[in-house]
C-alpha cells in the first residue's frame, strides 16, 4: 500500500498546532466540499483532506503516526510492521484507504466479545450517479458499485461491496433524486435496512445544454437559409427531426420544438438558437458573391442599434 | 448461486422522490438522518418551506428535500451553524442561477 502524507494533504508543518490543523481543515474542507466545489477532483480531495484530519485531529492518532518518523514519501510503498494488529479502534465503519485502515483498524462497535442483542433500523445511504443526457430519453439500467457497512451476527461492522443495478426512470433530470426503499445499510438484529437514495447528474453533452425541463441546441445556419428560409434536419436527444427555419431568420433567434425537452409530465421544450455561419471568401468566385451583396445592400447598416 | 451474483443481476426500480408531492416531517427526517427538531429549526431558518398547515401536518414537495439534504452535508462537513447554512445555500443558489444564464444566455 502506499504511503499517505497527511501532513502534506493538509498543507501544514509537522509541528502545526492543533489550532492550525483545525484552520487548514475548514478551508480545504470549503474549497473542495463536493456541494460547495465545481472542481472536478473536489469529491475525492475531500475525502483525502477528511482521512487526514481524522488522524491529525485525534492525538492518539496523530502520535501514532508521528512515529513513522518523517522520513517518508508520499505514495512510498508502505508495508506495516507485523506487530501492528489494529492499534486503536476506529469507531464505526469507515471510508478511509487501505493505509488508514492498516495504521487504525476498521474498528468493531462494543468489542467483538460482548453480544448485545438489540435491534436497529440501517441508516439511509447516499450516492450520485452521473448518467448521459440522452438517458433521460429511454429507460436505462445502469449499474453502481457501492462500499457499505454491513453488521455481522456479532454486531462487527464490515464494509461490502455491492453491486446494483438499477432502472433509471424515463423523464428523470439532474438534481433529482431515487429512492430505492430497503437498498441502504443494513439494520441490526431484526432493524429494517435504510433506504439508499441516488442523486441523478448529466455528463456534460458537446451539443446539448439543459435548463430546467428544456433542452438548448445551437443551430448553425448559412446566411441564404437564415434570410430565405429553410427546411433542414437538426438532431435532438430523441433522434433527427426535420425543422423549418422561417424567412429572416436573425442569429440568436430561438426555435421552439414544443414538447421534445426532458419527457417528464409535462415534457420540457427544445430550443435551437439559431447561429449565421459564413462560408469563407476564400477563391475570386465566392469573393465576387460578397462583394455583389456588399453593393446590393450598400444602405443596410448592421452597426444601425450602436447610434454610430 | 452466492448472494451476491443473485444482486448483481436484479434490476432495482425506485421513484423519484422530487415527484412525489408529499413528504412528511418524520419522512424528511429520516431520509436526513437527523432528529425531527433539526428539520422544524431549518423551516424556521426559512431554509425549507412547507406546505399545508401547522406544524404536525407540514407536506413537504419532494425538492425540498434535496435542499435538506445539502443543508445536512454542509453543516456537518464544515461546522457552520443554520444561518451560515441558510447563507451559503442562498449564494449556491444564485451561482447556479448565474452559471445556467452563462450556459444557456437566452433562457431568461
Amino acid at each position: 500500500m502506499q504511503f499517505k502524507d497527511y501532513y502534506q494533504t493538509m498543507g501544514v508543518a509537522r509541528d502545526a498546532t492543533p489550532d492550525d490543523i483545525k484552520r487548514a481543515y475548514r478551508k480545504l474542507a470549503r474549497k473542495y466540499h463536493p456541494d460547495v466545489s465545481k472542481e472536478p477532483e473536489a469529491e475525492a480531495r475531500f475525502k483525502e483532506v477528511g482521512e487526514a484530519y481524522e488522524v491529525l485531529r485525534d492525538p492518539d492518532k496523530r502520535a501514532a503516526y508521528d512515529q513513522l518518523g518523517a522520513d517518508w514519501k508520499s505514495g512510498q510503498e508502505f508495508r506495516p510492521p507485523p506487530e501492528w494488529g489494529a492499534r486503536s479502534a476506529a469507531a464505526g465503519p469507515t471510508d478511509f484507504s487501505d493505509f488508514f485502515e492498516a495504521l487504525y483498524g476498521r474498528g468493531t462497535p462494543g468489542g467483538s466479545g460482548e453480544r448485545t442483542r438489540f435491534n436497529l433500523n440501517g441508516e439511509d445511504q447516499h450516492a450520485r450517479l452521473v448518467i448521459n443526457l440522452e438517458d433521460a430519453w429511454k429507460e436505462t439500467t445502469q449499474t453502481l458499485t457501492l462500499r457499505s457497512p454491513e453488521f455481522d451476527e456479532q454486531g462487527r461492522v464490515t464494509l461490502r461491496e455491492r453491486t446494483l443495478n438499477v432502472r433509471i426512470p424515463r423523464g428523470v433530470r439532474p438534481g433529482q433524486h431515487i429512492r430505492l426503499a430497503g437498498q441502504g445499510a443494513s439494520g441490526i438484529g431484526d432493524g429494517k435496512r435504510g433506504d439508499l437514495y441516488l442523486e441523478i447528474g448529466f455528463r456534460q453533452h458537446p451539443l446539448y445544454r439543459i435548463k430546467d425541463l428544456d433542452v438548448y441546441l445551437d443551430l448553425p445556419l448559412a446566411p441564404w437559409e437564415a434570410a430565405l428560409g429553410a427546411s433542414l434536419k437538426l438532431p435532438t436527444p430523441d433522434g433527427t427531426v426535420e425543422l423549418k427555419v422561417p424567412p429572416d431568420t436573425p442569429a440568436g433567434r430561438k426555435l421552439r420544438l414544443k414538447g421534445r425537452g426532458i419527457p417528464a409530465n409535462p415534457p420540457g421544450d427544445f430550443y435551437a438558437v439559431a447561429q449565421i455561419a459564413l462560408p469563407p471568401a476564400s477563391d475570386p468566385a465566392a469573393t465576387a458573391v460578397y462583394r455583389q451583396m456588399s453593393e446590393h445592400f450598400h444602405a443596410y447598416n448592421p452597426r444601425a442599434g450602436l447610434g454610430v | 448461486m452466492s448472494r451476491k451474483d443473485r444482486e448483481y443481476e436484479a434490476v432495482l426500480s425506485g421513484v423519484i422522490v422530487e415527484e412525489q408531492s408529499a413528504l412528511t416531517l418524520i419522512e424528511v427526517s429520516r431520509a436526513c438522518a437527523v432528529e425531527v427538531e433539526w428539520v422544524v429549526e431549518l423551516v424556521h431558518e426559512g431554509v425549507i418551506e412547507p406546505g399545508g398547515g401547522q406544524q404536525p401536518d407540514w407536506i413537504f414537495p419532494g425538492r425540498q428535500l434535496r435542499r435538506a439534504l445539502t443543508a445536512r452535508r454542509l453543516q456537518q462537513d464544515l461546522g457552520l451553524n443554520l444561518a451560515g447554512v441558510a447563507l451559503a445555500l442562498q449564494l449556491l443558489d444564485e451561482i447556479a442561477e448565474l452559471r445556467q444564464r452563462l450556459e444557456v444566455p437566452d433562457s431568461k
